[in-house]
């Protein structure tokens, strides 16, 4: 330890402390952020013994301050002397996991969860349980609040009459008199459930899940669905109707829309948790009844999961259950009155084509997806769009083309840019499934349309769009549809229209190869710049420098070069600036 | 939002980004159905029941508990023609009971209690409904307004005369209104229709005032609200109404105050300040922050404390608040208080008067025109001058804005009116000052990199030293066969800060050993 000592005595305690206690805010954030320098120079034994205690007294600071605490520390098992120690770093997150700042307090825990695994069995038992105890008894909802995270970490590896007043502490938590606290037990009642033993779920858990569901506020019962997945998980099948149905049943029912919300959101995990057979008589009617529910937001919920429903379904009879449970629920909800319910299902809904194979898909399915091509919100509209390779596998795009047709139409030319941006980014897509002569035929119109839209961020889209359609298409299909309508656009009275030539070529040129970029378009960029407006002439500037790699030495030397260098005394500053950084990128100097 | 953003925004009102306004309007003007509607199991038809003010004495309460019956019936008010009939006959018997029990005396007998209270719970107590709009902004958009309101409205109304009826017995009412039915109440006060928030804030004064053995608990369960509010979902429409409530409480508070309000006070209260919808309810707030300072002059630095550990980093719209709210309590400070909290304070205020956006900065030297906050800072002018010298001698040739440069420059007069030596003073130090600083700059610098490069050599140090166990080790070991993972491939070069359990108690051992 010599040369360390050495070190220790160019920094006593009090500097480093003064960095830590420094009046400004953002100081003092950057010196907590590096504690682990501190530590450092200040050796494992001072660590534990002077930096350590400071720390733990001085936990009155800013929030942000004490975040970045709480993430330190769950790494400082090293700086302390190894697992040995670790205890030692307790107190100050003890502190730290009872303010009352919450993303504070998760770190804390977090933190803690982290450091309890270093701990050993002894350790955890003189150590770390103690101050879960503590935390648990706390007289504040916050600490109280910290503890229900930590049980699950601690419990397996202690004794078995630790494991009973662990037990104990859960089970007074789970009824504890804020519903801050209720809500922190619900949330962690499934993690919990885990590390318990089978007979101790049946007869401590359930109990304390069924009273939880029951709770008096919903935002506690909707935490009690969570754990409801984690603990059907862990039961036999016999036992789940008796001690999970009834209480999954009413969740499913509660006069509350978040819960039932929760229900629908969870119901993929419920399904798989609970099995094939009470899946076939519980939940069918139960996710029917949620799929008619009074309230938008749950109906969008479970509109949601209807694919993924349909997909576990137990195979023998899943036909027959979508076909005659499912199915009339999910026309319905294809006119729908809420948007966000039909946009939902529009984008699960290409999926039952795969799971019903191409008959029903035909027979059943294709009317709705045609309905919701044509629906008024533009999103549903893009939602089946974006999912059209599902149906493609199944029954081919050729089906869908005469209505996709009239639907793609409208969304390009939607009044929000958002959905035009939308609906460009399929066309890469769209291009691939319908083929060339399609495209050309109905689309192209469009997608040059969308180069000289008033909004930037369209032309943008619209441009790199059309570099993907030349990589799909390849470079003659270009020369011979794109390349001409891009060039024209350079004798364009709008300036923003040039400029937009010049970004094709960009986004172009590599796909196009050297030989339409050096004989038909470089020619036209070299004419631009002598635009009237700067603004042109120095993007080309920036489009040389972009196609000079595409272009051979001879065509640099002799063509790029003399305008470049033109370019480099022009009037205008920034056109200047770009052609002398062109100049120097191509190395023409 | 930038246009290169992924299109992942789920609805379409926000696909554009900028809508319009006049679109949104329209579409708040929209209502709600109330989820309690499905929950009635077939339709009752209707039928007239004589009018209360014909029916002969005898029969008078008989007929009072049939209305209040007929009143339990729920009609759906999202289809405006459904029922017309049997919405008409409630609505003309809820404005009868409504009538009587606000004229007549001798109505309210103890068999209507429960009736009556049936009636209210069926009618307001229902989950309410999901937003409309996710993002409400309560000062920006229309509230959504429940579909309901004519037949509810009524029932408020009538709730309300009951509980201020001079025939109203808290002792009878009490076994009704119990603590089930406050926590309901108090859960509808996120209700978005401002005027039924109305209603229920006149109502749980009432309650409040009425029925004693509640109160503890109401406390209790507003305090789990704003709590929840602030560290768990952020979204409650009602806060400003039950700050209001809360304001007229406080001013009630027996002196000395119980540990229960000072703890209300520190840990709900000023916590409240850090909500994103401040604004909304500010004024309510500050002046419940305000009634506890009348109170009880001590709490006065917990308040500043607090404010100044919650003052707002980044939104300066809060920080005008937060600067009018710190008048206001200035402004009825007691002096020996103001002594106690004037440091940090004005280190704040000097701050501010820094701040780049000119309204914090105008906000902040508006006190300055305050005759009693100038007062004080004459009393503690050697305390309080150097804090700010150095910031108004800065800002007033540093600022953008004209009006906060005069503004400053009449601050600097003053001050130099007050205290001609001390403010000789600082000016002739402010530039040894400004040296210091930046030597202090420096040396931090110095410091760090000192710091940085014994880690580094530090680091070097432990990796080598587990490499030497390691190697040890396996000389040790070796004779065995090769272990799948050899320490040449499993230990990087890189240094770790943290080595698995096994390795990490022999890089201990290793550092002790040299």
């Amino acid at each position: 330890m010599a040369g360390a000592d050495g070190d220790d005595s160019l920094y006593p305690i009090a500097v480093l402390i003064d960095e830590l206690r420094n009046e400004d805010v953002q100081l003092r954030l950057n010196s907590i952020k590096k504690l682990s320098t501190i530590a450092l120079a200040l050796g494992v034994e001072r660590t534990r013994t002077e930096l350590l205690p400071f720390l733990t007294d001085t936990i009155y600071d800013e929030d942000e301050v004490l975040l970045a605490l709480a993430e330190q520390l769950g790494n400082f098992t090293m700086l302390v002397g190894g697992p040995e120690y670790v205890h030692c770093l307790l107190p100050p997150l003890e502190s730290l996991a009872t303010v009352e700042e919450t993303v504070v307090r998760d770190k804390a825990v977090e933190s803690l969860r982290k450091i309890s695994q270093e701990h050993s069995p002894v350790d955890l038992e003189v150590h770390f349980e103690p101050l879960v105890k503590r935390l648990a008894s706390g007289d504040w909802f916050t600490s109280r609040t910290s503890a229900c995270g930590l049980f699950s970490v601690c419990y397996p590896r202690v004794s078995s009459t630790v494991k009973a007043e662990i037990r104990q502490h859960f089970r007074t938590l789970c009824s504890d008199d804020t519903p801050m606290v209720r809500r922190a037990a619900a949330s962690k009642l499934g993690e919990f459930a885990k590390v318990l033993e089978l007979d101790y779920v049946k007869s401590d858990i359930i109990s304390l899940f069924t009273a939880l569901a029951s709770d008096e506020q919903d935002s506690v019962r909707l935490l009690a669905v969570e754990a409801c997945v984690s603990i059907a998980t862990l039961l036999p099948q016999e036992d789940l109707e008796s001690l999970v149905m009834p209480t999954l049943r009413q969740a499913a029912e509660d006069k509350s829309w978040r819960v039932r919300y929760m229900v629908a959101d969870k119901f993929s995990e419920l399904q798989k948790a609970v099995g094939p057979e009470i899946t076939k008589n519980d939940l069918v009617p139960a996710f029917q009844n949620l799929l008619k529910d009074c309230e938008a937001e749950v109906r969008a919920a479970a509109a949601n999961k209807v694919k993924e429903f349909c997909e576990n379904l137990p195979e023998d009879n899943r036909e027959q259950i979508i076909m005659t449970h499912i199915l009339p629920c999910v026309k319905e909800l294809v006119s729908d009155t809420n948007q966000h319910v039909k946009s939902a299902l529009a984008s699960v809904i290409m999926g039952l084509s795969t799971i019903l194979g191409k008959d029903n898909t035909i027979e059943h399915l294709l009317p709705l997806f045609l309905a919701q091509l044509k629906d008024e919100c533009p999103e549903v509209r893009l939602n089946i769009i974006s999912n059209l390779d599902c149906v493609n596998e199944v029954i081919g795009i050729r089906q869908l083309s005469q209505s996709l047709l009239p639907a793609i139409v409208e969304l390009a030319e939607d009044a929000k840019w958002r959905v035009r941006l939308a609906i460009i980014e399929y066309m890469p897509l769209l291009a691939g499934q319908l083929g060339v002569e399609f495209f050309d035929e109905k689309l192209n119109t469009l997608c040059m349309a969308w180069l000289i839209d008033h909004v930037y961020a369209i032309r943008e889209a619209a441009t790199c769009n059309l570099m993907k359609l030349v990589e799909k298409f390849g470079a003659e299909w270009a020369q011979n549809t794109i390349v001409p309508k891009v060039l024209g656009m350079a004798n364009d009275p709008n300036y923003l229209h040039r400029m937009t030539t010049l970004f094709c070529i960009n986004a172009l040129s590599e796909a196009c190869g050297q030989d339409i970029t050096t004989k038909q378009m470089l020619p036209v960029v070299l004419k631009m710049s002598n635009d009237q407006v700067a603004n042109v002439r120095f993007n080309v500037a920036k489009s040389l420098q972009k196609i000079g790699p595409v272009l051979d030495s001879n065509a640099l030397q002799t063509e790029v070069k003399p305008v470049l260098e033109k370019l480099a005394t022009d009037t205008d500053m920034d056109v200047k600036y770009f052609a002398q950084e062109a100049i120097s990128v191509l190395v023409l100097a | 939002s930038s246009a290169s953003a992924p299109f992942s925004v789920p609805s379409a009102e926000k696909v554009d980004g900028f809508p319009r306004r006049s679109m949104r309007r329209a579409r708040q003007r929209r209502s709600h159905s109330s989820s309690q509607f499905r929950y009635q199991s077939s339709q009752v038809e209707l039928t007239p029941l004589p009018l209360l003010k014909d029916a002969p004495v005898a029969e008078l309460h008989d007929l009072f508990c049939k209305k209040l019956q007929q009143c339990c019936v729920l009609f759906d008010f999202l289809d405006c023609v459904a029922d017309l009939k049997g919405k008409e006959i409630k609505r003309a018997a809820l404005n009868e009971l409504v009538e009587s029990v606000a004229t007549s005396r001798g109505v309210l007998i103890e068999p209507l209690y429960p009736e009556a209270i049936k009636m209210i719970s069926v009618n307001i107590f229902r989950t309410l409904p999901p937003s409309e709009n996710p993002e409400f902004d309560p000062e920006e958009d229309e509230p959504t307004l429940e579909a309901s309101w004519p037949h509810l409205q009524l029932v408020y109304e009538f709730f309300l005369r009951f509980l201020e009826s001079p025939d109203f017995q808290p002792s009878m009412a009490k076994r009704y209104v119990d603590q089930k039915f406050v926590l309901q109440l108090l859960e509808l006060f996120d209700s978005e229709d401002p005027r039924e928030r109305e209603y229920l804030k006149t109502i749980l004064h009432r309650v409040y005032g009425k029925l004693l053995g509640l109160r503890a608990y109401i406390r209790k369960q507003i305090n789990n609200i704003f709590l929840r509010f602030i560290y768990e979902t952020e979204h409650f429409n009602g806060v400003a109404e039950l700050l209001e409530i809360l304001g007229s409480i406080i001013n009630g508070f027996a002196l000395p105050l119980k540990a229960e309000h000072k703890q209300f006070l520190v840990r709900v209260l000023i916590p409240l300040h850090t909500a994103k919808s401040l604004s909304i309810f500010h004024a309510q707030l500050a002046y419940c922050v305000v009634q506890f300072m009348e109170k009880d002059a001590t709490v006065t630095e917990y308040i500043i404390r607090g404010l100044l550990k919650y003052w707002p980093k980044t939104c300066t719209q809060k920080e005008v608040m937060f600067l009018g709210e710190i008048e206001e309590i200035l402004d009825v400070i007691e002096p020996s208080q103001f002594i106690r909290v004037q440091e940090p304070l004005f280190k704040q205020i000097a701050a501010c008067i820094s701040s780049p956006h000119f309204q914090v900065a105008e906000r902040a030297l508006y006190f300055w025109n305050n005759e009693y906050i100038l007062s004080l800072i004459e009393e503690n002018c050697q305390v309080i001058l150097p804090l700010v010298f150095a910031t108004l001698y800065r800002v007033s040739k540093e600022h953008w804005n004209q009006t906060i440069v005069s503004l400053i420059y009449n601050v600097l007069k003053t001050f130099m009116e007050m205290n001609s030596k001390l403010f000789d003073d600082l000016t002739a130090s402010y530039k040894v000052e400004k040296q210091k600083e930046l030597k202090r700059d420096r040396e931090r610098a110095d410091l760090w990199r000192g710091l940085e490069e014994h880690q580094d050599r530090r680091m070097q140090m432990l990796t080598e030293a587990a490499r030497n166990q390691r190697n040890l080790q396996e000389r040790g070991e070796r004779g065995d066969p090769p272990s799948p993972s050899s320490p040449q491939t499993s230990h990087s070069d890189q240094p770790e800060l943290k080595p698995s359990g096994a390795s990490s108690s022999s890089s201990g051992g290793g550092e002790s050993a040299t």
